[in-house]
C-alpha cells in the first residue's frame, strides 16, 4: 500500500514533500445508530493545507473531530478503525488531552473566552504548563496569526471588543500558543465578511510554513485557493482525494465532478 | 386565531388583495383585554408585597412609640415576656445569622458541586434519577424536615457530641442547609448549563481535562447565576421558620456556639403568635418589628443577588 511507504519515508527525519502526518485507516464512525463514516482511509501530508469538502452532513466535520477526538464528547458515539499522527496510533493506549496539545482546532464560529485578548492567547498554554515568558509568547503568537499590528496597543482588551474576523484569528493564535503541529479548521471563515475571510485565508497560507493544516469548507472557491490537496466526501464516504488543481480540473469521478459543477450540493 | 381569523375576513372584503391598512388589530378591543388582565395579575402580586411592607411598618411605628430604636439596635437581651423587658434585636438576629451560616457551609459546596456533576460530568442516565431526586428535596414540607432534626439529626449528632442539647443551632442549621440544597444546585446548574458549549469545546481543544474546562471556563462563566443562587438560597435560610422553631429552640441567646439552643427572628414570631399575647401590647407589636427586619434583609438580600446578577455576568 502507498500509505505504509509513506510511513517508511517519515523515518528519514527530513521534511519530505511526500510525508504523510496524519493518517487514516479505515475509519468508521457513528453517532448512536446513524452510521456518519464509512471506511474512510486518507493521508495528510505535512506543511500542506488539505481540505475537505463536500455537502451538509457529508461527514467532514465528524472526520475532522476524530481528528483531535473532539468526537468523543459526545456521548453515544462510537469509532472503529484508525488514525495515526507521525505513525502513532491517537486512540489506542493515548490520552485525549495529550493528542489534543499536539492537534489544535479552530471553530466554525469564533469562541474567545470572555477575557483580554492576551489572557486568550496565554490560556491553553498555561493549562499545558507552559513556563516561558507569556508576554513573548503572546507576541510570537499574535504575530503568526496576523494579528498582532491590529491588536499590540490593547492586548487588555476584551476579545470580544474585537470584529468576529480578528476574534477568528484570536482563536487561531490561542491555538498555535499550544504548540501542536497539526492545525484543524472547521469552517473557519463561515461565519466572516468577505474581507475578513480573505484576511483568514492569508494567514492560513502563512501557516503551512511551519504547520500541518486540515481545513472543512463550503466554498469550493476557499478550497481552491488556499488548499494543496482536497478530499471530497459523499455520503459518509470519502469519494476522491487529490491535488486540488487536478481534483477541481479532472476530477476521476462523476460525483465529484456534479458536486464541483455545482449539480448538486 | 379566532380574533385573526376574523379581522382578516373583514379587510379582505373591504380590500382584497391587500387589506384595509386602517383596520386596528393591534389595539382591538379584545387585545386590550387581554393585556388589561395580565397586567391585573401581575398588579395583584406587586400589591401584596407592598400591602404587606406597609403592614409592617405602620404596626412596628406603634412598637417604636415605645421602646426606642436604639435600645433595639444596641440591647443584648430580648425578653419581651419577662417582667423586666428588654428589646436588643441582636440575640434572635445572631440565632438567625448563626442558623444560615451553618445552612450555608453545608448548602453552598454541595449544590454548586452536585451542580457541577449535573451539568458537565453524569452521563445522562443518571441525570435523569439525580435531577428529579434533588428537586424532589425541594418539595419536602418543611414541617416534615423540622421533627426529622430533631429526632433524628439531634439523636445522631449526640452520639458524636455527649451533651448536646435537645434543642441547638447545629441540627436545625444543617437540616435547613440540606432543605436549600436543590435550589442552589437547580440554579446553579442552569447557570452552568447558559455557557455556550463552544467556550466549552474551545477549551477542551486546547488540552484542558475536564476538571480545568470546568473551573476555568464553567464555573467563571456561569459566576453571576452561582452567586446569585447562594444569595437566594440563604435568603430562603434566613426566613426558614418550621425547622429552627422545632429543632433550634425558642431561647433568645447572643451566642456563636451551634451547640447551644438558640431562637431566630422566624421562630420568635411563630411563638408569640400562636401565644396568648393581647393585641395592642408592646410584645405584641414587637412580632412587627422583628418582622420588619427579617423582611428588610431578605428584600435586600434579592436585591444583591440581582445586582451581582448584572454586574458580574460575563457577555458571550
Amino acid at each position: 500500500m502507498e500509505t505504509n511507504e509513506l510511513n517508511v519515508s517519515m523515518t528519514n527525519g527530513q521534511a519530505v514533500l511526500q510525508e504523510a502526518k496524519v493518517l487514516v485507516e479505515n475509519l468508521d464512525f457513528w453517532y448512536g445508530t446513524n452510521h456518519v463514516l464509512k471506511d474512510v482511509s486518507l493521508d495528510i501530508r505535512a506543511n500542506k493545507v488539505t481540505a475537505f469538502i463536500g455537502p451538509s452532513g457529508c461527514g467532514k466535520s465528524t472526520l475532522l473531530r476524530c481528528l483531535n477526538r473532539m468526537n468523543e464528547l459526545i456521548p453515544g458515539t462510537r469509532l472503529e478503525g484508525r488514525v495515526l499522527i507521525d505513525g502513532r496510533d491517537i486512540y489506542r493506549n493515548a490520552d485525549p488531552v495529550m493528542v489534543r496539545r499536539r492537534i489544535g482546532m479552530v471553530f466554525q464560529k469564533p469562541n474567545p473566552f470572555p477575557k483580554t485578548i492576551s489572557e486568550n492567547v496565554i490560556w491553553g498554554a498555561r493549562v499545558n504548563g507552559y513556563k516561558g515568558k507569556e508576554n513573548d509568547l503572546v507576541e510570537k503568537c499574535l504575530r503568526k496569526a496576523a494579528l498582532w499590528d491590529e491588536v499590540k496597543d490593547r492586548l487588555n482588551a476584551q476579545a470580544y471588543s474585537l470584529s468576529g474576523g480578528q476574534q477568528q484569528r484570536l482563536c487561531i493564535a490561542r491555538t498555535l500558543a499550544v504548540a501542536p503541529d497539526v492545525v484543524l479548521m472547521d469552517e473557519p471563515a463561515s461565519a466572516l465578511d468577505p474581507i475578513a475571510t480573505a484576511k483568514l485565508e492569508e494567514t492560513i497560507l502563512q501557516l503551512k510554513e511551519r504547520y500541518t493544516i486540515i481545513i472543512v469548507t463550503h466554498n469550493m472557491q476557499q478550497a481552491g485557493r488556499i488548499s494543496d490537496r482536497t478530499a471530497f466526501f459523499y455520503m459518509g464516504e470519502l469519494v476522491e482525494t487529490d491535488a486540488t488543481d487536478q481534483l477541481f480540473t479532472r476530477p476521476a469521478q462523476k460525483r465529484t465532478e456534479d458536486y464541483i459543477t455545482g449539480r448538486f450540493g | 386565531m379566532v380574533v385573526s381569523r376574523h379581522v382578516s375576513k373583514r379587510s379582505l372584503a373591504g380590500a382584497p388583495g391587500g387589506g384595509d391598512l386602517s383596520v386596528n388589530v393591534f389595539r382591538s378591543p379584545k387585545e386590550r383585554v387581554v393585556e388589561y388582565a395580565l397586567g391585573l395579575c401581575a398588579l395583584i402580586s406587586v400589591l401584596t408585597t407592598l400591602g404587606i411592607a406597609a403592614v409592617l411598618v405602620f404596626e412596628s411605628l406603634n412598637f417604636f412609640a415605645e421602646v426606642s430604636i436604639v435600645d433595639f439596635l444596641t440591647e443584648t437581651r430580648w425578653t419581651p415576656q419577662f417582667t423586666e423587658k428588654h428589646f436588643g434585636i441582636w440575640p434572635l438576629l445572631s440565632g438567625t445569622l448563626l442558623i444560615t451560616v451553618i445552612a450555608a457551609i453545608v448548602a453552598l459546596p454541595i449544590g454548586l458541586m452536585s451542580a457541577i456533576f449535573i451539568a458537565e460530568y453524569a452521563p445522562s442516565r443518571i441525570r435523569k434519577v439525580l435531577k428529579p431526586g434533588l428537586e424532589l428535596l425541594a418539595g419536602i414540607p418543611t414541617v416534615v424536615y423540622g421533627y426529622f432534626a430533631l429526632t433524628f439529626v439531634t439523636p445522631l449528632l449526640q452520639t458524636f457530641i455527649p451533651g448536646l442539647n435537645i434543642y441547638n443551632a447545629l441540627s436545625a442549621g444543617i437540616v435547613v442547609g440540606v432543605m436549600i440544597i436543590p435550589m442552589v444546585s437547580s440554579l446553579s446548574e442552569d447557570a452552568i448549563r447558559a455557557v455556550p458549549r463552544s467556550l466549552a469545546e474551545g477549551a477542551y481543544a486546547l488540552g484542558a481535562t475536564r476538571i480545568e474546562v470546568v473551573l476555568r471556563v464553567m464555573v467563571p462563566g456561569a459566576i453571576s447565576g452561582i452567586v446569585a443562587s447562594f444569595i437566594l438560597a440563604l435568603s430562603r435560610a434566613v426566613g426558614e421558620t418550621m425547622i429552627v422553631t422545632l429543632a433550634a429552640g425558642a431561647m433568645p441567646n447572643l451566642t456563636a456556639n451551634p451547640m447551644e439552643s438558640v431562637q431566630t427572628m422566624t421562630a420568635f414570631i411563630v411563638n408569640v403568635s400562636l401565644g396568648d399575647t393581647p393585641q395592642g401590647t408592646v410584645e405584641f407589636y414587637s412580632l412587627f418589628a422583628v418582622g420588619l427586619v427579617l423582611f428588610l434583609m431578605t428584600l435586600s438580600m434579592n436585591f444583591l443577588a440581582n445586582l451581582i446578577i448584572r454586574k458580574y455576568r460575563e457577555r458571550y
